[in-house]
């Protein structure tokens, strides 16, 4: 599979037409989906749109930067008419009935949509394991999980059937994933990207992002999904903000180095990929510093506090009554509690569970006040630690890709494998998933973490471990 | 200690119907969740204030007026009703048994 700016430049230009490159994709979904269950649906007027921006072309019309790019949609966005079921029973027979904001801008950038990725149900996994539909499977190893809970994004990156595919990170459901598959994986700063139209999960974290090949990719699309949005007060009016820097190179960067990321009993063969992927910026002229956030080991314990509560509250909204899955009862009561007990998987319950728990009359402040103070603190680590480097550098997941099943029965030891993601959506700060090599055959995740609104400075540091490492261009 | 009796009414605050034979494990699971998270009370937070969004925005107001909603989304939600009597979404009586 080409890249994303190669296809838009050989589209704008008339050396290929945007159908040609739709075609490719369709046909690698044809023939690798049913092994990997990346996809849950392939939308039917993907091919009539991308005549209609090869007409658009043949008129003289500038179609924007994406022309004919493939792109692939996590399911839990809204793309009009398209069926869409965050992997939950409940939403099975759901279609969206608008488009969300990054769907129309990237339409408006002459993107193609074509289909929709498999995910944990409502977004909630490490593993998509908690997809209604089934698990994905990780091209590397298809008896293994891609990651999660944008697992079906991610493969379909890896597997070649779309060159971006997007994601949402709600406490490393981008970047894992990314890390496991062995591609490119970027979650914003919090306020970057609207989303309108994305179905809620924990709304002071989530956050949309794409899945690419190359950082380049990711920066292209990035540069038409990003900015304010009415329809998302959270948006910040700084969108255009990471072009206002444009330095290539290592030479100068600081790159801090974690010591609570590299603790003893990690994997050793982790993190020697990934140190020697900090010795690629040192050798390039990067100063390495090394840093503390002494904060980090409370970071996973806040972050299942604060996701459980603000996702048992969002899903509140599926009752059976308004839309999605509907299993009558006697009284109004029993209508709520069968829908949402038939509805939800095992996962969702458990969460909602924990969220109202730990919400209930008594114990609010005991732990979503207390989670939330503790936000303050994991952010002022970051805040201390980026007075003396531009970038941290550290591992995106604790271990490589797992067997299916092999998690699935202890909810708190899959849990545990957000533990180097949840700190960054906790802080709000963006963060980047970059392939940083191989151990047994199963790729490995080099995470970069800025200041808020500096994505310009990941860009920065994966344009150039791209430019010197050649991970990226494997292929499973 | 959470006890069964605990996850059956939280599960009834949440409207969400469990079975009988998943409550002993439900309990066992938030058991084991909530002994990990009590860590968060070995940090001291007590003049630390809370954080909701990073780059402190608050209050975001826009002018309170109807945009209205354009006919084909509003044809589309109302085609995802579960039940519904013509445009109107139909509701279970909140006060009485159902019992025709």
């Amino acid at each position: 599979m080409e890249t994303a700016i190669n296809i838009a430049t050989d589209v704008r230009s008339g050396k290929r037409t945007a159908e040609s490159a739709v075609r490719e994709s369709l046909d690698a979904i044809e023939s690798g989906n049913e092994k990997l269950n990346a996809l849950l649906g392939v939308f039917a007027s993907a091919i009539e749109d991308a005549r209609e921006i090869d007409r658009r072309i043949a008129a003289g019309e500038d179609v924007g930067v994406l022309a004919g790019v493939p792109i692939v949609m996590k399911d839990n966005m809204l793309v009009k008419g398209e069926r869409c079921s965050a992997g939950s029973r409940i939403l099975e027979n759901y279609d969206a009935p608008y488009d969300a904001t990054v769907t129309k801008r990237l339409r408006a950038a002459g993107a193609v949509l074509i289909g929709r990725a498999n995910m944990d149900e409502f977004a909630m996994g490490s593993s998509t394991e908690n997809s209604h539909y089934g698990p994905s499977r990780n091209p590397w190893d298809v008896s293994r999980v891609p990651g999660g809970s944008s697992g079906g994004s991610a493969v379909a990156v890896a597997a070649g059937f779309a060159p971006i595919a997007l994601g949402s990170d709600t406490g490393g459901s981008i970047r894992q994933p990314a890390a496991l598959c062995g591609i490119v994986g970027l979650k914003p700063t919090y306020g970057r990207v609207s989303r309108h139209g994305l179905m809620a999960l924990s709304s002071s974290l989530d956050q949309i992002g794409p899945f690419t090949r190359t950082v380049e990719d990711a920066e292209l699309v990035m540069s038409v999904m990003q900015g304010e949005d009415e329809m998302d007060a959270t948006t910040a009016a700084d969108g255009e903000g990471s072009k206002a820097e444009r330095i290539e190179g290592a030479k100068g960067l600081r790159v801090g180095v974690p010591k609570e990321y590299f603790v003893d009993g990690m994997d050793e063969n982790i993190k020697k990929s990934v140190l020697d992927a900090v010795a690629e910026f040192e050798r390039a002229g990067a100063e390495i510093v090394p840093i503390s956030l002494p904060t980090a080991e409370y970071a996973l314990a806040a972050y299942y506090v604060i996701q459980p509560c603000e996702a048992a509250s969002n899903l509140g909204r599926f009752d059976g009554i308004r839309f999605g899955y509907s299993s009558e009862g006697q009284t109004l009561l029993e209508t709520y509690e069968r829908s949402r007990g038939e509805g939800f998987g095992a996962e969702t319950q458990r969460r909602i569970i924990l969220g109202t728990f730990v919400s209930s009359a008594g114990y609010s402040d005991a732990f979503y006040k207390k989670a939330s103070k503790v936000r303050t603190l994991i952010k002022r680590d970051f805040d201390e630690a980026f007075k003396r480097c531009d970038v941290i550098a550290a591992p995106t997941s604790p271990s490589l890709a797992w067997a299916i099943g092999e998690k699935f029965a202890d909810p708190l030891s899959m849990y545990l494998s957000d533990i180097y993601t949840v700190s960054a959506n906790l802080a709000t700060i963006p963060a980047m998933s970059v392939p940083c090599g191989f151990v047994d055959g199963l790729p490995v995740g080099l995470q970069l973490m800025a200041r808020p609104f500096d994505e310009a400075s990941l860009y920065r540091a994966g344009k150039f471990y791209q430019s010197v490492t050649d991970h990226h261009l494997k292929t499973a | 200690m959470i006890t069964n009796d605990q996850v059956s009414h939280i599960a009834r605050l949440a409207r969400l119907r469990i079975d009988p034979e998943n409550v002993t494990k439900t309990a066992a699971e938030l058991e084991s969740i909530l002994g990990y998270v009590a860590k968060l009370q070995e940090l001291d937070t007590e003049s630390v204030p809370e954080l909701a969004h990073g780059d402190g925005l608050s209050n975001v107001f826009r002018a309170d007026m109807a945009n209205g909603i354009d006919q084909d989304a509003r044809h589309r939600v109302i085609a995802a009703f579960p039940h519904r009597e013509g445009d109107l979404l139909e509701v279970p009586a909140v006060f009485q048994d159902r019992t025709e």
